[in-house]
């Protein structure tokens, strides 16, 4: 379980996240959603500690990582974590099979001659099975993103921290990827926290949603919830995105509703 | 406006120090995680081919070019004071030994590979690149810097003891066929006055210039602002750093060196 407790950060004198608390359980997928630029990130680096926040508690297992310091602590804490970046975040000068492998030569204590095994079946739940000899470079940005969710995978984390999973997806992959972590909470039993602002993939994928509005997560609760909410804040964000997602859609850009 | 200007100027000082902080906490980093983690034996050989074997041939040139016309200049230098060419594979041999060995490869290393690993690092920064090897069980001390110091600490040494050897038969060449001093007397003129000291000089400045140049290139490549345009503001700052640092740096290795004994 994580628990997130009064998280301030603090970014050239504004608040990005202020006073932020919340809890995620064991086993379900909880989403972050609100505007571009409110934080949604922040929150989730912070979580795994690529930041340090000005204050506040990080429990993970109930270990407070907010105010460790020493780095080897910090990356064993790590291991339990898998983490989608927005643009995919794939090392250029490796292949993808030598990406996905990563994790595993340095995370876990898995033996070296399973390495290949493992990545090739992580690869083919994203269907890159012949991707495997491509440098990113090589690839399409929806193929970077589908490599990189084998990479956060391989090494079947406990929490999977996704970063806009969907953005720049065609509906097909947008469609496999919502598929894949649906999949990875309900046969796995990972704790996936995912930070969008796809509404629709929000409320289909999510046991519960936080909204983040002024730096915290007053608004939280399950996707029924969020839909019946008279929060003006909610009901704004909602309709803008839903517009904005029909719009793209007309354009064939967006992700169909599962 | 004075205000201004001393407002200017303490914001100037204030980033340099920072800077120079920043600087002394990532050299620290690299020695606690040099004793600390298994070397990555594959990263450090491909550095050193990148930086080493890829650089050999531009290096070679230069030098090899460098003594000639050093011969070349000593030469007519030599005839119009003296009437005869003296002492040229002597003039040759220290000048690029004791300086433009050492000095010239350290240049040539740092335009080409320091740009490249600041703008290698660079990119990784903006690409999320390097927050990704910490969520991975490793650390951009570990996989990036420490394999690239190693390399830079490894290849300028030998790449200079190269063109220093490359310099001194290009020295040769013009020696014999243009100014026509006998090839015994050339190399004669080096070995009766060059000792171990001499070539020590030059041979120990390329440490501290490789560990200067990985420094720099690696500390811009890590604190790169975003976007294309910060990497590319980076890999310039960095040449332009590396490159006055060399000259400045040889200086006082220079100085020092003369003051221990190792002339």
């Amino acid at each position: 379980m994580i628990e997130i407790k009064n998280l301030t950060k603090i970014y050239n004198g504004k608040k990005v996240l202020d006073n932020a608390s919340a809890v995620i359980k064991d086993g379900e997928t909880f989403s972050v959603i609100g505007p571009s630029g409110c934080g949604k990130s922040t929150f989730l680096k912070c979580i795994i500690r690529l930041i340090k926040p000005e204050a506040g508690q990080i429990l993970v297992d109930g270990k407070n990582i907010a105010d460790i310091e020493n780095e080897l602590e910090l990356a064993r804490l790590r291991k339990d974590f898998g983490y989608l970046f927005q643009g995919g975040a794939l090392f250029d000068s490796l292949t993808v099979m030598e990406n996905v492998t990563f994790g595993l030569k340095h995370l876990s204590d898995i033996p070296k001659s399973e390495y290949a095994r493992i990545a090739r079946e992580k690869l083919a739940l994203v269907d890159l099975k012949d991707a495997e000899n491509l440098k990113p470079a090589e690839l399409s940005g929806g193929m970077k993103k589908r490599a990189a969710l084998a990479r956060a995978i391989a090494t079947e984390p406990k929490y999977i921290l996704y970063d806009e999973p969907t953005t720049g997806l065609d509906p097909i992959t947008t469609e496999m990827v919502q598929g894949l972590i649906a999949d990875m909470a309900a046969k796995l039993k990972i704790t996936s926290i995912v930070v969008t602002h796809d509404i629709r993939l929000a409320f289909n994928l999510s046991s519960r949603i936080a909204m983040l509005f002024n730096g915290n997560f007053d608004i939280t609760g399950t996707p029924d919830e969020l839909r019946a909410s008279k929060n003006p804040a909610v009901i704004k964000f909602t309709e803008e995105a839903l517009s904005s997602d029909s719009g793209s859609r007309k354009n064939g850009h967006s992700s169909p509703k599962k | 406006m004075k205000s201004y200007i001393a407002n200017k100027v303490g914001d100037r000082f204030l980033a340099l120090c920072r800077a120079l902080g920043a600087t002394a906490l990532m050299i620290k980093s690299v020695i606690f995680w040099l004793f600390r983690s298994k070397p990555e034996v594959r990263e450090i050989i491909k550095q050193s081919s990148k930086i080493g074997v890829d650089s050999i041939l531009v290096t070679l040139l230069t030098s090899f070019f460098t003594g000639m016309v050093l011969a070349l200049q000593m030469g007519y230098t030599s005839k119009n004071l003296f009437n005869e060419p003296l002492y040229i594979g002597t003039m040759v041999a220290f000048s690029l030994v004791k300086e433009l060995g050492p000095v010239l490869t350290s240049i040539v290393i740092a335009g080409r590979v320091g740009a490249a690993v600041t703008a290698e690092i660079g990119t990784m920064r903006v690409t999320e690149q390097i927050d990704a090897l910490y969520t991975l069980g490793t650390n951009p001390t570990r996989y990036l810097l420490i394999p690239r110091y190693i390399a830079f600490m490894l290849t300028i040494p030998l790449l200079t003891v190269f063109a220093d050897f490359i310099g001194v038969i290009g020295g040769y060449i013009v020696s014999v066929t243009k100014l026509h001093v006998p090839s015994s007397v050339y190399w004669n003129d080096i070995f009766t006055f060059m000792d171990v000291n001499n070539f020590m000089h030059g041979f120990l400045k390329t440490f501290v210039f490789a560990f200067m140049i990985a420094t720099v290139s690696c500390y811009k490549g890590l604190h790169c602002e975003e976007g294309a345009e910060g990497v590319g503001k980076a890999t310039t700052q960095a040449v332009v750093i590396s490159m006055v640092l060399v000259m400045v740096l040889d200086y006082f290795i220079s100085a020092a060196l003369v003051a221990v004994g190792i002339i």
